[in-house]
Protein backbone atom coordinates (compact mmCIF):
# COMPACT_ATOMS: atom_id res chain seq x y z
CA UNK A 1 0.00 0.00 0.00
CA UNK A 2 1.45 3.81 -0.92
CA UNK A 3 1.13 5.72 1.98
CA UNK A 4 -0.36 8.52 -0.18
CA UNK A 5 -3.32 6.23 -1.05
CA UNK A 6 -3.94 6.44 2.89
CA UNK A 7 -6.78 9.38 4.16
CA UNK A 8 -4.94 11.86 6.48
CA UNK A 9 -7.53 10.82 8.80
CA UNK A 10 -6.20 7.08 9.19
CA UNK A 11 -2.76 8.30 9.55
CA UNK A 12 -3.33 10.89 12.18
CA UNK A 13 -5.54 8.33 13.89
CA UNK A 14 -3.19 5.61 13.73
CA UNK A 15 0.14 8.21 14.73
CA UNK A 16 -2.58 9.17 17.97
CA UNK A 17 -2.24 5.25 18.74
CA UNK A 18 0.95 5.16 18.45
CA UNK A 19 1.86 8.09 21.01
CA UNK A 20 -0.39 6.80 23.12
CA UNK A 21 1.20 2.77 23.12
CA UNK A 22 4.39 5.17 23.09
CA UNK A 23 3.30 7.03 26.05
CA UNK A 24 3.12 4.15 28.22
CA UNK A 25 5.70 2.15 27.06
CA UNK A 26 7.95 5.02 27.90
CA UNK A 27 6.46 5.21 30.91
CA UNK A 28 7.05 1.75 32.02
CA UNK A 29 10.97 1.12 30.31
CA UNK A 30 12.33 4.14 32.02
CA UNK A 31 10.90 2.41 35.08
CA UNK A 32 12.52 -0.29 34.18
CA UNK A 33 15.47 1.58 33.06
CA UNK A 34 16.31 3.20 36.06
CA UNK A 35 15.44 0.03 37.95
CA UNK A 36 18.02 -1.87 35.84
CA UNK A 37 20.73 0.63 35.92
CA UNK A 38 21.09 0.99 39.49
CA UNK A 39 19.89 -2.22 41.06
CA UNK A 40 20.72 -4.80 38.31
CA UNK A 41 17.47 -5.78 38.40
CA UNK A 42 15.36 -7.08 35.86
CA UNK A 43 12.39 -6.37 37.38
CA UNK A 44 9.58 -8.35 35.69
CA UNK A 45 6.96 -7.57 38.28
CA UNK A 46 6.63 -3.97 36.73
CA UNK A 47 3.48 -5.12 34.81
CA UNK A 48 1.93 -6.28 37.62
CA UNK A 49 3.10 -3.32 39.35
CA UNK A 50 1.67 -0.49 36.45
CA UNK A 51 -1.74 -3.22 36.76
CA UNK A 52 -1.64 -2.37 40.44
CA UNK A 53 -1.73 1.27 39.66
CA UNK A 54 -4.59 0.45 38.24
CA UNK A 55 -6.34 -1.19 40.21
CA UNK A 56 -5.68 1.52 43.14
CA UNK A 57 -6.75 3.94 41.21
CA UNK A 58 -10.15 2.23 40.46
CA UNK A 59 -10.41 1.06 43.72
CA UNK A 60 -9.86 4.74 45.26
CA UNK A 61 -12.95 5.87 42.99
CA UNK A 62 -15.15 2.89 43.59
CA UNK A 63 -14.84 2.71 47.45
CA UNK A 64 -13.63 5.99 48.15
CA UNK A 65 -15.02 8.46 45.48
CA UNK A 66 -12.01 9.61 44.42
CA UNK A 67 -11.02 10.39 41.14
CA UNK A 68 -8.93 10.37 38.83
CA UNK A 69 -6.76 13.64 39.69
CA UNK A 70 -6.46 12.19 43.46
CA UNK A 71 -5.52 8.88 42.11
CA UNK A 72 -2.68 10.64 39.75
CA UNK A 73 -1.59 12.20 42.88
CA UNK A 74 -2.03 9.68 45.27
CA UNK A 75 -1.52 6.28 43.44
CA UNK A 76 2.60 6.56 42.96
CA UNK A 77 3.21 7.30 45.89
CA UNK A 78 1.48 4.09 47.25
CA UNK A 79 2.71 2.30 44.63
CA UNK A 80 6.35 3.61 45.10
CA UNK A 81 5.69 2.62 48.85
CA UNK A 82 4.38 -1.03 47.79
CA UNK A 83 7.82 -0.75 46.06
CA UNK A 84 10.08 -0.09 48.55
CA UNK A 85 8.72 -2.75 50.67
CA UNK A 86 9.14 -5.10 48.50
CA UNK A 87 12.82 -4.27 48.36
CA UNK A 88 13.48 -3.88 51.50
CA UNK A 89 11.75 -7.06 52.74
CA UNK A 90 12.85 -9.53 49.35
CA UNK A 91 15.01 -7.85 47.12
CA UNK A 92 17.78 -7.31 49.39
CA UNK A 93 18.48 -10.02 50.07
CA UNK A 94 19.55 -11.37 47.04
CA UNK A 95 21.86 -8.13 46.61
CA UNK A 96 25.57 -9.82 45.72
CA UNK A 97 23.61 -12.92 44.42
CA UNK A 98 23.25 -13.92 40.48
CA UNK A 99 20.75 -11.42 38.60
CA UNK A 100 18.63 -14.11 37.83
CA UNK A 101 17.65 -14.93 41.52
CA UNK A 102 16.08 -11.34 41.68
CA UNK A 103 14.27 -12.06 38.10
CA UNK A 104 12.55 -14.73 39.35
CA UNK A 105 11.56 -13.43 42.47
CA UNK A 106 9.94 -10.45 40.91
CA UNK A 107 8.57 -12.74 38.20
CA UNK A 108 6.83 -14.84 40.95
CA UNK A 109 5.85 -11.57 42.35
CA UNK A 110 4.12 -10.42 39.02
CA UNK A 111 2.63 -14.47 39.26
CA UNK A 112 1.01 -13.86 42.33
CA UNK A 113 -0.37 -10.47 41.86
CA UNK A 114 -2.25 -11.02 38.77
CA UNK A 115 -3.13 -14.38 40.03
CA UNK A 116 -4.64 -12.69 43.57
CA UNK A 117 -6.55 -9.88 41.12
CA UNK A 118 -7.83 -12.24 38.79
CA UNK A 119 -9.44 -14.21 42.11
CA UNK A 120 -10.43 -11.30 43.33
CA UNK A 121 -12.11 -9.59 40.45
CA UNK A 122 -11.51 -12.25 37.25
CA UNK A 123 -10.00 -11.92 34.21
CA UNK A 124 -12.66 -9.09 32.76
CA UNK A 125 -12.23 -5.51 32.76
CA UNK A 126 -13.52 -3.22 35.18
CA UNK A 127 -14.54 0.23 33.18
CA UNK A 128 -12.89 3.32 34.41
CA UNK A 129 -14.48 6.88 32.77
CA UNK A 130 -12.47 9.39 31.37
CA UNK A 131 -12.18 12.41 33.39
CA UNK A 132 -11.56 14.58 30.13
CA UNK A 133 -14.26 14.65 27.95
CA UNK A 134 -14.45 16.77 24.65
CA UNK A 135 -11.22 16.88 21.89
CA UNK A 136 -9.93 19.13 19.34
CA UNK A 137 -11.39 18.19 16.15
CA UNK A 138 -9.31 18.96 13.12
CA UNK A 139 -10.37 19.05 9.34
CA UNK A 140 -9.29 15.65 8.56
CA UNK A 141 -9.55 13.49 12.38
CA UNK A 142 -10.81 14.12 15.90
CA UNK A 143 -8.38 14.21 18.76
CA UNK A 144 -10.23 13.19 22.36
CA UNK A 145 -8.88 15.51 24.96
CA UNK A 146 -7.68 12.62 27.67
CA UNK A 147 -5.82 11.23 24.80
CA UNK A 148 -3.65 14.23 24.25
CA UNK A 149 -3.32 14.75 27.74
CA UNK A 150 -2.12 11.08 28.62
CA UNK A 151 0.48 12.22 25.59
CA UNK A 152 1.29 15.50 26.84
CA UNK A 153 1.53 14.50 30.56
CA UNK A 154 3.64 10.87 30.10
CA UNK A 155 6.31 13.58 27.77
CA UNK A 156 6.58 15.82 30.90
CA UNK A 157 7.17 13.27 33.29
CA UNK A 158 9.57 11.21 31.02
CA UNK A 159 11.58 14.72 30.47
CA UNK A 160 11.50 15.44 34.20
CA UNK A 161 12.57 12.28 35.62
CA UNK A 162 15.43 12.48 32.46
CA UNK A 163 16.13 15.67 33.77
CA UNK A 164 16.84 14.58 37.86
CA UNK A 165 18.40 11.26 36.52
CA UNK A 166 21.24 13.07 34.43
CA UNK A 167 21.28 16.64 35.64
CA UNK A 168 20.99 16.80 39.10
CA UNK A 169 23.14 16.16 42.42
CA UNK A 170 20.92 13.43 43.47
CA UNK A 171 21.21 12.08 39.76
CA UNK A 172 24.86 12.14 39.76
CA UNK A 173 25.02 10.49 42.99
CA UNK A 174 22.58 7.59 41.41
CA UNK A 175 24.93 7.33 38.28
CA UNK A 176 27.73 6.89 40.36
CA UNK A 177 26.27 4.47 42.93
CA UNK A 178 25.63 2.95 39.55
CA UNK A 179 29.27 2.87 38.50
CA UNK A 180 30.85 1.96 41.81
CA UNK A 181 28.38 1.47 45.09
CA UNK A 182 31.65 0.43 47.80
CA UNK A 183 33.15 3.45 46.56
CA UNK A 184 30.17 5.75 46.98
CA UNK A 185 29.35 4.35 50.32
CA UNK A 186 32.67 5.23 51.41
CA UNK A 187 32.13 8.62 50.55
CA UNK A 188 29.21 8.62 53.85
CA UNK A 189 26.58 8.06 51.23
CA UNK A 190 24.07 5.59 51.88
CA UNK A 191 23.59 3.80 48.88
CA UNK A 192 21.30 0.67 50.25
CA UNK A 193 18.78 3.50 51.12
CA UNK A 194 19.39 4.88 47.40
CA UNK A 195 19.14 1.38 46.25
CA UNK A 196 15.05 1.29 47.62
CA UNK A 197 14.43 4.66 47.06
CA UNK A 198 15.22 3.73 43.30
CA UNK A 199 13.35 0.85 43.14
CA UNK A 200 10.29 2.87 44.90
CA UNK A 201 10.48 5.79 41.98
CA UNK A 202 10.38 2.63 39.19
CA UNK A 203 7.73 0.96 40.30
CA UNK A 204 5.97 5.01 41.49
CA UNK A 205 6.75 5.29 37.38
CA UNK A 206 4.34 1.73 36.84
CA UNK A 207 2.39 2.85 39.10
CA UNK A 208 1.37 6.56 37.30
CA UNK A 209 1.02 4.71 33.95
CA UNK A 210 -1.38 2.28 35.67
CA UNK A 211 -3.27 5.42 36.56
CA UNK A 212 -2.93 6.95 33.24
CA UNK A 213 -4.45 3.82 31.19
CA UNK A 214 -7.09 3.71 33.54
CA UNK A 215 -9.66 5.38 31.22
CA UNK A 216 -8.28 4.18 28.14
CA UNK A 217 -7.29 0.26 28.48
CA UNK A 218 -9.99 -1.74 31.16
CA UNK A 219 -8.62 -2.35 34.24
CA UNK A 220 -7.80 -5.70 34.49
CA UNK A 221 -4.93 -8.35 36.33
CA UNK A 222 -3.69 -8.95 32.66
CA UNK A 223 -3.43 -5.67 31.64
CA UNK A 224 0.73 -5.20 32.44
CA UNK A 225 1.09 -8.99 31.60
CA UNK A 226 0.02 -7.61 28.17
CA UNK A 227 2.70 -4.82 27.83
CA UNK A 228 5.50 -5.95 29.38
CA UNK A 229 6.40 -8.30 26.80
CA UNK A 230 6.87 -4.88 24.15
CA UNK A 231 8.39 -2.77 27.24
CA UNK A 232 11.01 -5.18 28.07
CA UNK A 233 12.16 -5.21 23.87
CA UNK A 234 11.86 -1.46 24.31
CA UNK A 235 14.36 -1.31 27.15
CA UNK A 236 16.09 -3.86 25.04
CA UNK A 237 16.17 -1.61 22.29
CA UNK A 238 17.04 1.84 23.59
CA UNK A 239 19.55 -0.06 25.54
CA UNK A 240 19.05 -1.69 29.00
CA UNK A 241 19.61 1.12 32.07
CA UNK A 242 19.74 4.07 29.68
CA UNK A 243 17.32 6.64 30.13
CA UNK A 244 17.26 8.77 26.54
CA UNK A 245 16.99 5.19 25.29
CA UNK A 246 13.89 4.07 27.20
CA UNK A 247 11.73 7.35 26.65
CA UNK A 248 13.01 7.56 22.84
CA UNK A 249 12.37 4.10 22.07
CA UNK A 250 9.33 4.09 23.84
CA UNK A 251 7.26 6.68 21.86
CA UNK A 252 9.49 5.54 18.58
CA UNK A 253 8.22 2.08 19.04
CA UNK A 254 4.73 3.13 19.70
CA UNK A 255 4.99 5.12 16.57
CA UNK A 256 6.27 2.72 14.34
CA UNK A 257 4.07 0.02 15.93
CA UNK A 258 0.87 2.34 14.58
CA UNK A 259 2.33 3.13 11.35
CA UNK A 260 2.72 -0.46 10.45
CA UNK A 261 -0.89 -1.31 11.44
CA UNK A 262 -1.62 1.02 8.71
CA UNK A 263 1.02 -0.20 5.97
CA UNK A 264 1.13 -3.87 7.17
CA UNK A 265 -1.70 -4.95 9.67
CA UNK A 266 -0.50 -8.17 9.90
CA UNK A 267 3.12 -7.18 10.81
CA UNK A 268 1.59 -4.59 13.60
CA UNK A 269 2.17 -6.79 16.66
CA UNK A 270 5.58 -8.00 15.94
CA UNK A 271 7.35 -5.27 14.27
CA UNK A 272 8.62 -4.08 17.81
CA UNK A 273 10.26 -7.64 18.20
CA UNK A 274 11.67 -7.44 14.26
CA UNK A 275 13.05 -4.04 15.27
CA UNK A 276 14.71 -5.68 18.45
CA UNK A 277 16.49 -8.65 16.26
CA UNK A 278 17.88 -6.04 14.18
CA UNK A 279 19.27 -3.64 16.86
CA UNK A 280 20.52 -7.17 18.45
CA UNK A 281 22.12 -8.21 15.79
CA UNK A 282 23.44 -4.83 14.39
CA UNK A 283 24.23 -2.52 18.30
CA UNK A 284 23.59 -5.15 21.13
CA UNK A 285 23.47 -2.40 23.06
CA UNK A 286 21.11 -1.01 22.84
CA UNK A 287 20.33 2.40 20.36
CA UNK A 288 21.83 4.40 23.55
CA UNK A 289 23.47 1.60 25.51
CA UNK A 290 26.76 1.96 26.73
CA UNK A 291 28.01 -1.58 26.23
CA UNK A 292 28.96 -1.84 30.39
CA UNK A 293 26.01 -3.12 31.50
CA UNK B 1 52.26 13.30 72.04
CA UNK B 2 48.58 13.95 70.05
CA UNK B 3 46.31 11.25 70.78
CA UNK B 4 45.74 8.11 68.45
CA UNK B 5 42.97 9.22 65.68
CA UNK B 6 43.33 5.24 64.63
CA UNK B 7 44.08 2.41 66.35
CA UNK B 8 44.14 -0.87 65.30
CA UNK B 9 44.82 -3.66 67.21
CA UNK B 10 45.53 -7.52 65.91
CA UNK B 11 43.51 -7.33 62.80
CA UNK B 12 43.32 -9.76 60.60
CA UNK B 13 40.77 -10.10 57.36
CA UNK B 14 39.34 -12.82 54.79
CA UNK B 15 38.16 -12.74 51.36
CA UNK B 16 36.48 -15.41 51.20
CA UNK B 17 38.47 -18.18 52.81
CA UNK B 18 41.62 -16.46 51.52
CA UNK B 19 42.94 -14.61 54.63
CA UNK B 20 44.54 -11.65 53.52
CA UNK B 21 45.60 -10.16 56.98
CA UNK B 22 46.90 -11.82 60.45
CA UNK B 23 47.82 -9.34 62.69
CA UNK B 24 47.58 -5.62 62.24
CA UNK B 25 48.57 -3.51 64.88
CA UNK B 26 49.12 -0.25 64.20
CA UNK B 27 48.15 3.69 65.45
CA UNK B 28 48.14 7.28 63.52
CA UNK B 29 47.83 10.25 65.95
CA UNK B 30 46.33 13.09 65.22
CA UNK B 31 47.97 15.47 62.41
CA UNK B 32 50.49 12.84 61.24
CA UNK B 33 51.90 11.60 57.98
CA UNK B 34 51.98 7.87 58.69
CA UNK B 35 53.14 5.01 55.85
CA UNK B 36 52.30 1.33 55.08
CA UNK B 37 55.42 -0.36 53.52
CA UNK B 38 55.87 -3.93 51.63
CA UNK B 39 55.66 -6.04 48.53
CA UNK B 40 52.67 -6.71 46.50
CA UNK B 41 49.95 -8.62 48.12
CA UNK B 42 51.88 -8.34 51.67
CA UNK B 43 47.68 -6.59 52.83
CA UNK B 44 48.52 -2.62 52.96
CA UNK B 45 45.41 -2.32 50.46
CA UNK B 46 43.44 -4.43 52.54
CA UNK B 47 44.41 -2.89 55.42
CA UNK B 48 43.31 0.73 54.63
CA UNK B 49 40.05 -1.05 53.24
CA UNK B 50 39.79 -3.05 56.74
CA UNK B 51 39.50 0.58 58.30
CA UNK B 52 37.62 2.44 56.29
CA UNK B 53 34.71 -0.33 56.40
CA UNK B 54 34.81 -1.80 53.30
CA UNK B 55 36.08 -5.20 54.09
CA UNK B 56 32.41 -6.60 55.46
CA UNK B 57 29.00 -7.99 53.92
CA UNK B 58 30.11 -9.67 50.56
CA UNK B 59 33.08 -7.88 50.53
CA UNK B 60 35.23 -9.35 53.42
CA UNK B 61 35.39 -10.17 56.57
CA UNK B 62 37.33 -8.72 59.90
CA UNK B 63 38.55 -9.73 62.97
CA UNK B 64 40.21 -7.71 65.94
CA UNK B 65 40.11 -4.09 67.25
CA UNK B 66 39.34 -0.78 64.68
CA UNK B 67 38.93 2.76 67.10
CA UNK B 68 38.51 5.45 65.32
CA UNK B 69 38.65 8.99 68.01
CA UNK B 70 38.39 6.11 71.04
CA UNK B 71 35.16 4.33 69.39
CA UNK B 72 34.78 0.80 68.10
CA UNK B 73 35.08 0.77 64.01
CA UNK B 74 35.20 -2.27 63.45
CA UNK B 75 32.58 -3.86 60.89
CA UNK B 76 30.79 -0.53 60.88
CA UNK B 77 29.44 -0.07 57.28
CA UNK B 78 31.99 2.48 55.17
CA UNK B 79 28.97 5.24 54.89
CA UNK B 80 29.25 5.13 59.00
CA UNK B 81 33.03 5.22 59.15
CA UNK B 82 32.98 8.16 57.14
CA UNK B 83 30.65 9.61 59.50
CA UNK B 84 33.68 8.78 61.82
CA UNK B 85 35.90 11.60 59.99
CA UNK B 86 37.41 9.66 57.92
CA UNK B 87 37.68 9.71 54.12
CA UNK B 88 39.27 7.19 51.29
CA UNK B 89 41.13 7.07 47.55
CA UNK B 90 41.31 3.93 46.29
CA UNK B 91 44.62 2.76 44.38
CA UNK B 92 41.99 2.92 41.37
CA UNK B 93 41.35 6.42 41.88
CA UNK B 94 37.69 5.21 40.85
CA UNK B 95 36.83 8.19 38.81
CA UNK B 96 33.19 8.59 37.42
CA UNK B 97 33.30 7.92 34.02
CA UNK B 98 29.91 9.31 33.74
CA UNK B 99 30.48 11.94 35.80
CA UNK B 100 32.01 15.38 35.04
CA UNK B 101 35.26 16.40 36.94
CA UNK B 102 32.72 18.83 38.87
CA UNK B 103 30.17 16.33 39.33
CA UNK B 104 32.77 13.83 40.96
CA UNK B 105 34.26 16.64 42.69
CA UNK B 106 30.68 17.75 44.46
CA UNK B 107 29.73 14.04 44.59
CA UNK B 108 30.58 13.65 48.23
CA UNK B 109 28.84 15.20 50.74
CA UNK B 110 30.07 17.60 53.71
CA UNK B 111 29.56 15.65 56.62
CA UNK B 112 31.44 17.65 58.97
CA UNK B 113 32.62 21.43 59.33
CA UNK B 114 35.94 21.72 58.39
CA UNK B 115 36.70 20.38 54.87
CA UNK B 116 38.34 23.00 52.12
CA UNK B 117 35.54 25.00 49.90
CA UNK B 118 35.30 24.34 46.40
CA UNK B 119 37.77 27.41 45.59
CA UNK B 120 40.06 25.90 48.32
CA UNK B 121 40.33 22.26 46.03
CA UNK B 122 40.89 24.67 42.70
CA UNK B 123 43.45 26.61 44.16
CA UNK B 124 44.95 23.72 45.44
CA UNK B 125 44.34 21.98 42.39
CA UNK B 126 43.98 24.78 39.36
CA UNK B 127 44.33 22.21 36.53
CA UNK B 128 40.91 20.77 37.69
CA UNK B 129 39.47 23.98 37.49
CA UNK B 130 40.09 24.14 33.69
CA UNK B 131 39.06 20.84 33.28
CA UNK B 132 36.10 21.00 35.60
CA UNK B 133 33.48 20.42 32.78
CA UNK B 134 35.09 17.53 31.38
CA UNK B 135 33.82 14.15 31.61
CA UNK B 136 35.67 12.11 34.20
CA UNK B 137 37.13 9.84 31.97
CA UNK B 138 38.88 12.13 29.77
CA UNK B 139 41.58 13.15 32.73
CA UNK B 140 45.21 11.84 32.40
CA UNK B 141 46.35 9.72 35.01
CA UNK B 142 47.63 12.52 37.04
CA UNK B 143 44.45 14.52 36.49
CA UNK B 144 42.61 11.50 38.02
CA UNK B 145 44.71 10.94 40.66
CA UNK B 146 44.44 15.12 41.59
CA UNK B 147 40.61 14.48 41.89
CA UNK B 148 40.51 11.48 43.73
CA UNK B 149 42.47 13.43 46.70
CA UNK B 150 40.45 16.57 46.18
CA UNK B 151 37.06 15.55 46.53
CA UNK B 152 38.09 13.85 49.98
CA UNK B 153 38.90 16.66 51.03
CA UNK B 154 35.04 18.51 51.17
CA UNK B 155 33.82 16.37 53.32
CA UNK B 156 35.37 17.23 56.68
CA UNK B 157 37.21 14.26 56.73
CA UNK B 158 40.48 14.57 58.88
CA UNK B 159 41.11 11.38 58.51
CA UNK B 160 42.50 10.59 54.91
CA UNK B 161 43.34 7.22 53.85
CA UNK B 162 45.43 7.35 50.44
CA UNK B 163 46.05 4.35 48.92
CA UNK B 164 49.31 4.09 46.09
CA UNK B 165 49.07 8.24 45.41
CA UNK B 166 52.21 8.15 42.84
CA UNK B 167 51.20 4.87 40.91
CA UNK B 168 51.92 4.56 37.42
CA UNK B 169 52.63 8.42 37.48
CA UNK B 170 55.48 10.85 35.49
CA UNK B 171 58.22 12.27 37.96
CA UNK B 172 56.82 15.60 37.94
CA UNK B 173 52.98 14.61 39.06
CA UNK B 174 54.52 12.33 41.80
CA UNK B 175 56.41 15.79 42.55
CA UNK B 176 53.34 17.61 42.39
CA UNK B 177 51.50 15.27 44.66
CA UNK B 178 54.45 15.22 47.09
CA UNK B 179 53.66 19.05 47.75
CA UNK B 180 49.82 18.39 48.09
CA UNK B 181 50.10 15.65 51.02
CA UNK B 182 52.51 18.47 52.13
CA UNK B 183 50.14 21.29 52.40
CA UNK B 184 47.60 18.99 53.00
CA UNK B 185 49.57 17.92 56.84
CA UNK B 186 50.10 21.46 56.56
CA UNK B 187 46.33 22.33 57.07
CA UNK B 188 45.74 19.68 60.14
CA UNK B 189 44.70 16.19 57.84
CA UNK B 190 46.06 13.30 59.38
CA UNK B 191 47.24 10.90 56.62
CA UNK B 192 47.24 7.25 56.35
CA UNK B 193 49.03 6.09 52.97
CA UNK B 194 49.80 2.84 50.94
CA UNK B 195 53.24 3.43 49.07
CA UNK B 196 55.17 1.57 46.73
CA UNK B 197 57.35 4.31 45.78
CA UNK B 198 59.83 4.27 48.98
CA UNK B 199 61.81 7.20 48.57
CA UNK B 200 58.37 9.05 48.30
CA UNK B 201 57.44 7.99 51.11
CA UNK B 202 60.59 8.64 52.93
CA UNK B 203 60.53 12.24 52.59
CA UNK B 204 56.45 12.83 52.97
CA UNK B 205 55.80 10.39 56.33
CA UNK B 206 56.52 10.68 59.54
CA UNK B 207 56.74 6.87 60.60
CA UNK B 208 56.41 3.87 58.52
CA UNK B 209 54.87 0.37 59.31
CA UNK B 210 56.08 -2.47 57.11
CA UNK B 211 53.86 -4.99 56.55
CA UNK B 212 54.32 -8.66 55.09
CA UNK B 213 52.26 -11.21 54.90
CA UNK B 214 49.53 -9.51 56.28
CA UNK B 215 51.53 -8.89 59.62
CA UNK B 216 53.39 -5.44 61.01
CA UNK B 217 56.57 -6.49 60.86
CA UNK B 218 58.25 -3.08 61.58
CA UNK B 219 57.77 -0.11 62.91
CA UNK B 220 60.15 2.85 62.04
CA UNK B 221 59.99 6.82 62.16
CA UNK B 222 61.51 8.76 59.21
CA UNK B 223 65.12 9.07 61.47
CA UNK B 224 65.35 5.76 62.11
CA UNK B 225 64.85 5.19 58.29
CA UNK B 226 67.54 7.58 57.59
CA UNK B 227 69.93 4.94 59.12
CA UNK B 228 68.38 2.06 58.63
CA UNK B 229 67.79 2.34 54.66
CA UNK B 230 69.34 -0.09 53.21
CA UNK B 231 67.59 -3.28 56.06
CA UNK B 232 64.13 -1.71 55.27
CA UNK B 233 64.69 -2.03 51.15
CA UNK B 234 66.12 -5.48 52.17
CA UNK B 235 62.26 -6.12 54.08
CA UNK B 236 60.82 -5.00 51.04
CA UNK B 237 62.65 -6.63 48.44
CA UNK B 238 63.81 -3.39 46.65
Amino acid sequence: MNLLDIPPAAIVGQLLVGLINGSFYALLSLGLAIIFGLLHIVNFAHGAQYMLGAFIAWAMLEYLGLGYWWALLIVPLVTAAVGMLIERSMLRRLHGLDPVYALLLTFGLALLLEGAFRLKFGATGQPYASPLSGGIKLPFAYLPAYRLWVIAASLVVCLATWWFVERTRFGATLRAAHENPQLVRSFGIRVPLLLTLTYGLGVGLAGLGGVMAAPIYQVNPLMGSNLIVVVFAVVVIGGMGSIIGAIVAGFGLGVVEGMTRLLAPDYAGIVVFIVMLAVLAFKPAGLFGRGDV
Amino acid sequence: MAAALLKVEGLAAWYGETQALTRIDLEVRTGEVVCLLGRNGAGKTTTLRAVMGLMTGLHGRCRGRITLNGRDALGLAPEDVARLGVAYCPEERGIFASLSVEENLLLPPVLAPGGLSVDEIYALFPNLLSRRRSGGSKLSGGEQQMLAIARILRTGAKLLLLDEPTEGLAPVIVHAIGQTIGQLRERGFTILMVEQNFRFASRLADRFYVIDEGTVVEQVDRATLAHDTARIEALLGV
